[in-house]
């Protein structure tokens, strides 16, 4: 059952009865229960369920902020579970791109400096780094805000500022945790328009945990639906392919 | 991420929240600035002592003397060597062996006795001391008003301060002011005195069989005159422990040889087997640099003589010191250490405050390392800035401390004194130091900070 129909690429990202359990006291959370999914490069999957469903945590388990408690998540052939923490870095810089519900950019810099962080982290020569950031919020819209602090900015442009940071080592994949959860409809569609540009001008495989069927159907290639940590429906998702303004999904 | 970058990082997440950082970096500041200013006196009185020490030209004296006299400065000595009956007699030709000992810069006899100067029709008796010419040189005769003997055998003498004084009938009173040199050499300088004196001569043999009976040395003593001419008037005290000093009259050592002036210690020359030449009392060897003085001193042992030097004074008076660095090092390392957990709590609660940073930057893929050396910069960044403070800051005390003490010294009517000094080792030593604690201290909270869980640190707000 598994995404049959979506799998006209390679397949970037596989999962196999991948389990990650909390012990909360005495009581275990089984977050993630016994997960196997396949995800082909190019396709934009949204993760959908309530919360606490688990969707959350395998995204943390994909985007390797998180260890299996067993089972395997392999991206492309190397299973994360046995990576490093240095590893894991590594593969957190350059392969993958996250942006999250609450914007998470850090505070006390201004936002070219928070674009430029990743480029630090992966010792890209000083010189270049401006050029880089620079181009990189250009590209969200914001090259107008390059000095200013994100306290000062709204949660639209502050998410946008993210996504720019997210793309700016060009990763294969793009790992959004409600990424318009904080925001306004008419802000939301804006990010998800960026999103699905990326999409399909840059070839990024999306994946997008979300709680909202309507969004999910609106963008998504593909639903893959969770609760209490197990896959309870996967379903490829006709949509308009189109950048411009939304018509047809959504209430 | 590149070293560059981690400490520019580091700065500017001090400069986010500079008041807890400053007090942080004023901790240090303070901790630097108290081992400095500690350290820099104790440095400072040591070198001030050594001074003292090395003007009084003792460290670098033996004095040697025979061991057939009857007190000896050691008693293991006299144990251990020869009989002194069989010892070898301190005379010129010991002398000359003596002086051509490696490292030994002279060796001179100490010639002194008691005698009487007339001066302005009056008699006076006081104690007359040979001085080596090499005394020139010698700082001990630093403040001396006139100038020293034009050669070796000129007949002048120099006199000390409180003959001085005496000759011109101003004997000081209690508690009133001593006349200053200055003054007292005025009237003096060029003047004549006259020494009577007993001379020491050899008694021609009568007959062959006379010399042979003799059990010791004959010898005729006459009385005789000379007039000396004064031509300086020094500030020496005469009861210092400096051997030459303590006398009030200086005339040239070879001077007094050649005058054959009748010791004290001749009388026993007549009754012992040491056959013609006059022995010494005692022979004060000076030696190239106080470092050598332990082999000098043995290599006369070995000669068979007894000898004495204050090295083992100085060995205890460094050991002193050596101490009181160590103590003053460890009351400075104490507020240092204070600092150190100041330090410590800074970067912990750094971390709390910025835990959610540190769950961003792992996301967007910072690794360990990282996160690690970020915060290890930041302590050393505070630790620099720290120990360059703390240094000017115990520099400004140590100056201080040097001023106010100056103040009190010259209340007291005494010379100014350095008794503070900061060396380039203690400069650098001490921000070194400062850098090195404060890494010690972000140690802990840095790899607090890598092992944070992403995961975790993200969901906290």
């Amino acid at each position: 059952m598994p995404g049959e129909s979506n799998l006209n690429g390679s397949i970037a990202i596989r999962t196999e009865n991948l389990c990650r359990y909390y012990t909360m006291g005495e009581a275990l959370i089984r977050a993630v229960d016994g997960i196997s999914v396949q995800i082909a490069s190019g396709e934009f999957v949204a993760l959908l369920g309530t919360s606490g469903s688990g969707k959350s945590s395998l995204l943390n388990l994909i985007a390797g902020l998180d260890r299996p408690t067993s089972g395997t998540v392999v991206v492309q052939k190397s299973d994360l579970a046995k990576f490093s923490r240095e590893e894991l870095a590594k593969y957190r810089l350059h392969t993958v791109g996250m942006v999250f519900q609450s914007f998470n950019l850090i505070p006390s810099m201004t936002l070219l400096e928070n674009v430029e962080l990743p480029l630090r982290f992966a010792e890209v020569d000083r010189g270049k780094r401006e050029g880089l950031a620079k181009q990189a919020l250009e590209r969200v819209g914001l090259s107008a805000r390059l000095r200013h602090r994100p306290t000062e900015l709204s949660g639209g442009e502050q998410q946008r500022a993210s996504l720019a940071r997210a793309l700016i080592n060009q990763p294969q994949f793009l790992l959004a945790d409600e990424p318009t959860g904080n925001l306004d409809s008419q802000t939301g569609t804006e990010i998800m328009n960026f999103i699905r540009e990326f999409n399909e001008t840059l070839g990024m495989t999306i994946i997008m945990v979300t709680h909202e069927r309507a969004l999910a159907e609106r963008y998504a290639s593909r639903m893959i639906f969770l609760a209490d940590g197990k896959l309870i429906g996967d379903q490829s998702n006709a949509v308009s392919t189109s950048t411009g303004p939304s018509h047809g999904g959504g209430l | 991420m590149k070293t560059y970058d981690m400490a520019e990082l580091a700065v500017r997440n001090l400069r986010e929240s500079i008041l807890r950082n400053s007090l942080t970096t004023v901790g240090i500041s303070v901790g630097v600035a108290s081992l400095v200013a500690m350290l820099s006196l104790g440095i400072g009185l040591q070198q001030l002592a050594g001074r003292r020490l090395q003007k009084s030209g003792l460290f670098d004296t033996v004095v040697v003397t025979s061991r057939r006299d009857l007190r000896g400065f050691n008693r293991e000595q006299e144990e251990n060597g020869p009989a002194p009956a069989e010892s070898p007699a301190l005379n010129e030709d010991a002398r000359q062996k003596i002086a051509q000992l490696p490292n030994v810069l002279e060796a001179y006899p100490d010639i002194r006795f008691i005698t009487e100067l007339h001066y302005a029709d009056k008699p006076y008796l006081t104690m007359m001391a040979g001085l080596p010419f090499s005394a020139k040189s010698n700082d001990a005769f630093d403040g001396m008003q006139g100038s020293f003997f034009s050669s070796e055998t000129t007949p002048e003498v120099i006199l000390q301060k409180s003959f001085a004084a005496q000759l011109l009938g101003k004997t000081p009173k209690a508690g009133s002011e001593e006349a200053s040199v200055t003054d007292l050499a005025k009237p003096l300088l060029g003047k004549q005195l006259t020494m009577r004196y007993a001379e020491r001569t050899a008694t021609p043999s009568t007959s062959q069989a006379e010399a042979s009976n003799s059990a010791g040395t004959a010898y005729s003593v006459i009385s005789r005159e000379v007039t000396l001419k004064i031509v300086g008037v020094c500030d020496l005290d005469p009861d210092s422990m400096r051997g030459q000093a303590r006398a009030r009259v200086f005339l040239p050592l070879k001077l007094a040889q050649n005058l054959h002036v009748m010791q004290p210690s001749d009388l026993r020359d007549s009754t012992n087997m040491a056959g013609g030449t006059p022995a010494f009392t005692t022979v004060e060897v000076h030696v190239k640099s106080p470092t050598q003085v332990q082999t000098v001193e043995d290599a006369i042992k070995k000669m068979g003589f007894n000898t004495f030097s204050i090295v083992d004074a100085t060995r205890s008076l460094r050991q002193f010191f050596a101490v009181l660095d160590l103590f003053l090092g460890i009351f400075g390392s104490l507020a240092l250490a204070v600092a150190s957990i100041g330090i410590i709590n800074t970067l912990v609660m750094a971390i709390l405050e910025r835990r959610r940073e540190i769950g961003i930057m792992k996301a967007i893929g910072a690794s360990d390392g990282d996160v690690k050396g970020l915060f290890f910069a930041e302590a050393g960044v505070m630790g620099v800035f720290g120990g360059v403070v703390g240094v000017a800051l115990g520099w400004t005390i140590g100056r201080v401390i040097n001023l106010g003490t100056n103040v009190y010294l010259k209340r007291q009517h005494f010379p100014p004194e350095q008794i503070w000094f900061v060396p380039w080792w203690l400069v650098l030593g001490a921000i070194g130091f400062a850098i090195v604690v404060s890494l010690l201290s972000g140690l802990y909270p840095a790899s607090r900070a890598a092992r944070l869980d992403p995961v975790q640190a993200l969901r906290y707000e």
